[in-house]
């Protein structure tokens, strides 16, 4: 593909994204804060952000699966989700937590797991789209371009 | 036929009336015998003492014994039976018995009883005797009262009359005199007059003399003396018939300066002056002086002197005291006379100020435009003359002008910054000309540690130079001159009663200027300062000038907290000026300071900056991590409040502490941290990062000592707001 084409599909990518709500502005803003001192920035976050979500979405699933769900236990790690998710900007990861939330207050286990299964969804989706976003990314970087900086004309 | 019976008959034959007046006084013996027991029983029982009872009883016994023996005698006058002849004659040889008894016992006793009589007697003399005695302390006593309350009452007073009429009063009170006069010198000291009197009202003005051989007398013994009722003295009131006039006493009162106070001893004869005193006792009572009345009389006197003294020594303060005020007062009033002096010269001299400048002005503007113009060589001549002369009044006046201003105070220096090393070279170039055609080289030397850009009143520090060499080169012939400039330590060069301390951003300049000119009379240095005094030698008299440069000159000096003086060697060796003036140092290179632009807040540069964050969730620790490194800042991270309080210290201006998860437990940190910077210029900012920023949210955080809240996700520009605002204000609440 054409560097051009590269870039300017890219940026149609990150617009459906930012669109279907599965990120939101914070996302940008991680992506204003990498520059030629930081240049992998947003990469790394990302990383982190996965690493971190996989351990707490496998240990929500343990704890949810126990006998007696101790929800001292489940709240604290979805709070540290919703966290994490609205520090990177996937938004609807953010707001499944949410909802999760409010079912761990009601001591509620039948909407805990109902919660969890969205988690989950929401959460493979933006890493699947995410990680298609750093492939395009580097492909165009390793055709010598350079990504466009994100216009926020929406 | 006669009986037999067993009588006994009398001695001798009865004759009928001798045996009666027997046989009566028989019974009233015998009567008075038995009464006396009777009396002796009924007053020693009366009586509380009596130590000789057995005596008594014995005594009693024999009283009794008598008595019966002649009542039984009465029955003997006729035929009696043998039973009262037995009766009597028992009665008798006991009787007998008990007389020799008592009879040798009233041997012993009746010494005995001799002795308590003469021990009464000793007794009682002894109880006149000390009742003698007592009356004698008492007196004493009262006496010593009595000085004590005169006493009292002379010293209570300050009053010189009121002194002397009191110890006059009392004294006649206590000695009960009749009459108390006190004569004092006159002042020629050649009289005694009399001053004051108890009785009479109005002391008539006798003087005597004072070297009466009575008064010598008195006045050459510190004790009280008696005196002849009719000597000069004592001789107050007409004689008006009595009989005896009573006796006189008369002691000096010695009148003391302040410095006859001696601590140990009264002062002798030597200069003194002496009041008399004089006292006399009612005349036709039979009293005498007793010694004690006579001892009080000199305790008086004394006290009387020493009173006397405190009222001179206080008269003397009050008249001082009222001079003061007095001078005070003129003081005052000559101080305020000055101020209007001042005040009218002020407004002259600005007044006049005003109007000579205007014309002056006049003429030299014009005068400059005429030369401006064709003239002949001496039209040309005629107006450089004007000019020049013009010039000279105009700098006259404002010389004058400058120096009342200064004398004012009125006048303030012009701080600005400026070049130091361009000055001294302006200066240069200005008495180079001069010099140059007296031929005398000037060289300059500026210390190499000499500030460049520097802060004080260029104008007048120029004037100052430029007086200090132009006087060098005026009252120099020949030889060279040489201008130093260089910082000053506090050497000893320095006249001693000035101290030269460099503060932080001041030094001080100094500046010498030598030549080998005429020189000064070591003598006239002092004058060389003062206004319009020029030394008189005739080398000077030609070279002009009004002698204000140096006054002012000092003047400014002094005005620029520094010292200027003149050493010199002497006439024809030439001198060396010296002045040191405090100026401070500019930060400048420019010639004009230029403000500081206040920062753009666009760019606020936060380089540097060391925050802490503290999140225990690891996405968003590193991207708030990213947003202030992208800022500029140098991030510390930590996970836990733990950590967070062990790593952060005094050079964390900000920290960030994530409160999101839920609990209190977050924010004791804040507390925490503010326990452990009590300073709170050391402590840091504390920021709490948060997903809601309710009301309830905010008070807490404000609760616990937070300095400001953000809502996360932090945007860059918010987070860079946030930043220049808590750095600028220390609080922050707005960044929502």
């Amino acid at each position: 593909m054409e560097l051009v084409q590269m870039q300017k599909s890219l940026q149609d990518y990150t617009k459906s994204l930012f669109l279907e709500g599965v990120l939101d502005s914070q996302f940008l803003q991680l992506q204003q804060l990498q520059d030629e001192s930081n240049p992998d920035f947003v990469s790394q976050v990302v990383t982190l952000f996965f690493q971190d979500s996989d351990r707490i979405l496998n240990d929500l699933s343990l704890s949810l699966d126990q006998q007696v769900v101790d929800f001292k236990k489940v709240d604290p790690h979805v709070h540290q989700l919703k966290g994490s998710s609205s520090s990177i900007g996937a938004q609807r990861v953010k707001n499944a937590c949410v909802v999760f939330r409010t079912f761990c207050e009601q001591q509620n286990v039948e909407g805990c797991h109902r919660c969890l299964q969205q988690v989950k969804q929401e959460y493979y989706l933006v890493k699947n789209r995410l990680e298609t976003l750093f492939k395009l990314e580097q492909q165009i970087v390793a055709s010598g371009g350079v990504i466009p900086a994100m216009e926020l004309g929406f | 036929m006669m009986e037999v019976c067993n009588c006994i008959e009398p001695q001798w034959p009865a004759d009928e009336l001798l045996m009666k007046y027997q046989y009566i006084s028989d019974f009233f013996i015998a009567v008075a015998y038995f009464s006396i027991p009777l009396e002796l029983i009924y007053f020693v029982k009366k009586s509380a003492v009596f130590p000789y009872r057995w005596v008594l009883v014995q005594f009693g016994a024999f009283i009794v014994l008598c008595g019966a023996t002649h009542l039984i005698n009465l029955w003997t006058f006729t035929t009696h039976s043998r039973t009262v002849a037995l009766v009597m004659t028992t009665a008798k040889v006991l009787t007998a018995v008990v007389s020799c008894a008592t009879a040798l016992m009233l041997v012993h006793i009746i010494p005995d009883l001799l002795s308590v009589k003469t021990r009464e007697l000793f007794l009682k003399n002894k109880a006149a005797e000390l009742d003698r005695e007592m009356g004698l302390i008492r007196t004493q006593e009262e006496t010593g009262r009595h000085v004590r309350m005169l006493t009292h009452e002379i010293r209570s007073t300050l009053d010189r009359h009121t002194i002397l009429k009191t110890t006059l009063v009392e004294l006649g009170r206590t000695l009960a005199l009749e009459e108390c006069a006190l004569w004092m010198p006159t002042r020629t000291g050649l009289e005694l007059q009399l001053s004051y009197t108890l009785r009479q009202q109005h002391p008539v003005e006798y003087t005597v003399p004072i070297h009466l051989p009575v008064i010598n007398q008195v006045f050459g013994t510190s004790r009280a003396v008696k005196i002849s009722p009719n000597s000069p003295v004592a001789r107050l009131r007409p004689v008006s018939g009595k009989y005896l006039l009573g006796e006189v006493v008369a002691v000096r009162v010695p009148l003391l300066h302040l410095s006859n106070f001696q601590i140990n001893d009264w002062p002798e004869l030597s200069t003194k002056r002496y009041a008399l005193m004089v006292l006399m006792l009612p005349s036709d009572s039979a009293r005498q002086w007793h010694v004690h009345e006579m001892e009080l009389v000199e305790v008086v006197a004394d006290q009387v002197a020493v009173a006397l003294s405190h009222a001179a020594i206080l008269e003397e303060s009050m008249r001082a005291r009222d001079l003061l005020m007095e001078q005070n007062v003129a003081l005052d009033i000559a101080r305020r006379e000055a101020e209007t002096a001042i005040r009218a010269r002020n407004d002259f001299l600005a007044v006049m100020n005003h109007e000579m400048r205007t014309p002056m002005h006049a003429i030299i503007a014009l005068s400059s435009l005429l030369q401006e113009t064709e003239l002949t060589p001496e039209q040309r001549l005629m107006v450089e003359t004007v000019l020049k002369s013009s010039s000279l009044l105009a700098t006259l006046m404002n010389d004058v002008l400058d120096l009342s201003r200064l004398e004012d105070g009125s006048l303030q220096l012009e701080l600005g910054t400026f070049n130091l090393h361009t000055l001294f070279r302006e200066v240069l170039s200005l008495i180079k000309p001069i010099a140059v055609v007296k031929k005398l080289p000037i060289t300059l030397n500026l210390a190499p540690d000499l500030p460049e850009f520097v802060v004080g009143d260029e104008k007048r520090l120029m004037q100052i130079i430029l007086n200090i060499v132009g006087n060098a080169v005026k009252f120099s012939k020949q030889g060279s001159i040489s201008v130093t400039a260089l910082v000053t330590k506090s050497d000893n060069r320095a006249p001693p009663d000035f101290f030269v301390v460099p503060t932080g951003s001041h030094f001080y300049l100094r500046v010498k200027v030598k030549d080998m000119g005429a020189g000064i009379n070591p003598q006239d240095i002092p004058k060389l300062f003062t206004k319009f005094a020029q030394t008189q030698s005739l080398a000077t008299r030609s070279s002009g000038g009004s002698g204000l440069g140096l006054a002012i000159s000092k003047r400014f000096v002094n005005l620029m907290e520094g010292n200027i003086w003149i050493e010199s060697d002497g006439v024809g060796k030439g001198c060396t000026a010296i002045f040191d003036v405090k100026l401070g140092i500019s930060n400048e290179s420019k010639q004009s300071g230029i403000p500081k632009v206040p920062a753009n807040p666009q760019h606020a540069n936060f380089a540097g900056l060391k925050v802490l964050v503290m999140d225990e969730n690891g996405v968003s620790r590193m991207v708030t991590k990213g947003l202030l490194i992208h800022l500029g800042c140098e991030v510390t991270m930590v996970s836990s409040s733990e950590e967070c309080l062990r790593v952060v210290s005094h050079e964390h201006k900000v920290v960030f502490m994530d409160v999101c998860t839920p609990g209190v437990e977050n924010y004791q940190i804040a507390l925490r941290i503010h326990e452990k910077f009590t300073k709170r210029h050391q402590r840091p900012l504390l920021v709490a990062l948060t997903g809601n920023t309710d009301k309830s949210t905010k008070e807490k955080c404000m609760s616990f000592g937070l300095d400001g809240v953000l809502l996360k996700p932090v945007s860059l520009d918010n987070m860079r707001n946030v930043l220049s605002d808590l750095l600028e204000h220390r609080v922050l609440y707005e960044a929502m």
